[in-house]
């Protein structure tokens, strides 16, 4: 299932209607905590759209509360809280700033994406994992023997790197393989999410698509 | 009895240090009076920091307002006789208030106390400063968004580490002697709260080596990013401002107890590091952006 979470939405409803700018820890767990309760009720495996295309300023604080702490919820190596996957969509390149900032603070990773555009991975990565990121995106999907045969990677290595990358979100694990995350306006289905959709939304700013 | 205070004609972030040497010499509950009869000229810096020396009076303090009428008429468009009245007894004629958009001040003295004046600050400052830093200053509007996030950062520090409210003000000056005719943009966030020191103490205990102080303190949280929190994400805010401001040749400095440090860039002479100040409690902050120079 993907679900499409306008942040400027959540912003409005959680905070105050008046605000456009993402700034403040407040305002940051706020938000947070408002994705996660969407997130709570479009089930286990699902992958969220972070709509930030309306959001206007997002300060450093904000993103750490937002972003960071979102992400390590869904990345931890020992009890993921669940699996959801998220692109993040309609980043400006100030939000970058601020976003990349804390995910170096964090060792964190994400898969960004516009309109149109491949999807791109930000944050900490190493070479590796670098590299079969952008031969899964470049496949489409891949299982290790898949990865090794186009990198060149031994096969133990490219099985690792796959699981590394599917513990940190950035790949959706299936039992055909392994697929690249991004959202649904680039016009691929990411892996089968998109079989049980279904919509959540009730005009609270979350969509399914 | 009340000792008078005298301000300096031209009052900044540097010459203030004798309004602060003068008031280190006061116990907290005398009486004093700031007398700003002859001074012309104030910056940002100049007005919040004067607000927070009211605050630092156990006994209300009295003001004497400029005589000069642009001077006042200035401070009044700053909004600085709107909160300088609850804090002082003002003698000498208080202009007539005008409309903001009367006034040619980016962002008038705005006090910073809860969440909500952070967002308030930064939704004026966006609606206001687009036009003047873009064509003023030749501020690429990336650059305008990395400078309000700036901007909140350093108020959200006030919130979180002052323990009271503090005030910020924000001018776009030309300045016609330095930097060879360009604009320039000047942020001042004041408090009269714990300071820096205190705010680490408070979580990381007061037991330090002989060097801990003032000093040490500013250094921690500013080159290296200490905070009293705990949680590892906390100290992106003054790091990410930082970054911004070395990225733009700005000047950064920060006063808090008895020391002041300071980014400085190759346009000025400031110190890095000074020691031995006045005391004053809080923190007072001042950045300062340049236009950049359309082959830069």
């Amino acid at each position: 299932m993907i679900s499409h979470i306008d942040v400027s939405s959540v912003l409005r409803r959680s905070v105050c209607d008046l605000y456009s700018n993402l700034v403040t820890r407040p305002t940051g767990a706020a938000v947070r905590i408002g994705i996660e309760h969407h997130l709570d009720e479009i089930g286990d495996n699902a992958l969220a759209v972070l709509d930030f295309s309306h959001v206007g300023l997002l300060d450093f604080s904000c993103a750490d509360e937002i972003v960071a702490k979102l992400l390590m919820q869904y990345v931890s190596v020992d009890i993921p809280r669940r699996e959801v996957y998220f692109v993040f969509y309609g980043m400006s390149e100030s939000h970058l700033d601020a976003i990349e900032a804390v995910l170096e603070r964090h060792s964190l990773a994400l898969v960004t994406q516009l309109a149109g555009c491949d999807a791109q991975l930000i944050g900490t990565v190493d070479g590796d994992q670098r590299a079969a990121w952008e031969m899964i995106c470049e496949l489409g999907s891949a299982c290790p023997a898949d990865l090794a045969n186009a990198t060149g990677m031994p096969a133990d290595k490219a099985a690792r790197t796959l699981e590394t990358l599917w513990r940190r979100r950035l790949v959706i694990r299936q039992e055909s393989g392994y697929f690249p995350v991004r959202g649904a306006t680039s016009g691929l289905n990411p892996g089968g999410l998109l079989a049980d959709d279904r919509d959540t939304s009730g005009g609270t700013g979350v969509e399914a698509s | 009895m009340t000792t008078i205070i005298i301000v300096p004609p031209s009052l900044d972030d540097q010459s203030f240090e004798q309004i602060f040497d003068q008031l280190a010499l006061i116990p907290p509950d005398e009486k004093v009076l700031v007398d700003a009869r002859r001074t012309r000229w104030a910056s940002p810096f100049g007005l919040t920091a004067l607000l927070t020396v009211a605050q630092t009076r156990l006994e209300r303090p009295a003001l004497a307002i400029p005589e000069n009428e642009d001077t006042a008429s200035y401070w009044g468009r700053a909004s600085f006789f709107r909160h300088a009245e609850s804090l002082y007894d003002i003698s000498g004629r208080v202009p007539r208030s005008r409309q903001a958009s009367e006034s040619s001040v980016l962002l008038e003295v705005t006090p910073v106390v809860h969440t909500q004046d952070v967002h308030t600050v930064v939704e004026n400052i966006q609606q206001r400063a687009r036009a003047i830093l873009q064509e003023k200053l030749h501020l690429q509007s990336k650059v305008t968004m990395r400078f309000t996030m700036a901007l909140s950062e350093i108020c959200q520090n006030v919130i979180e580490h002052a323990g009271t409210g503090g005030w910020v003000a924000v001018q776009a000056y030309k300045w016609q002697q330095r930097l060879g005719g360009r604009s320039v943009v000047v942020i001042a966030v004041c408090d009269a709260g714990m300071g820096f020191r205190k705010s680490l103490e408070s979580a990381h205990g007061s037991e330090r080596d002989d060097r801990w102080g003032d000093r040490m303190a500013l250094e921690e949280t500013m080159m290296r990013g200490v905070s009293r929190f705990r949680d590892p994400g906390r100290g992106q805010g003054l790091a990410g401002v930082k970054r911004f401001i070395g990225n733009w040749q700005g000047k950064f400095s920060v006063r808090s107890g008895t020391a002041r440090i300071a980014i400085v860039p190759e346009w000025d002479q400031d110190e890095v590091m000074r020691e031995g100040l006045a005391p004053f409690p809080g923190a007072q902050v001042q950045i300062t952006i340049p236009e950049r120079m359309p082959d830069a």
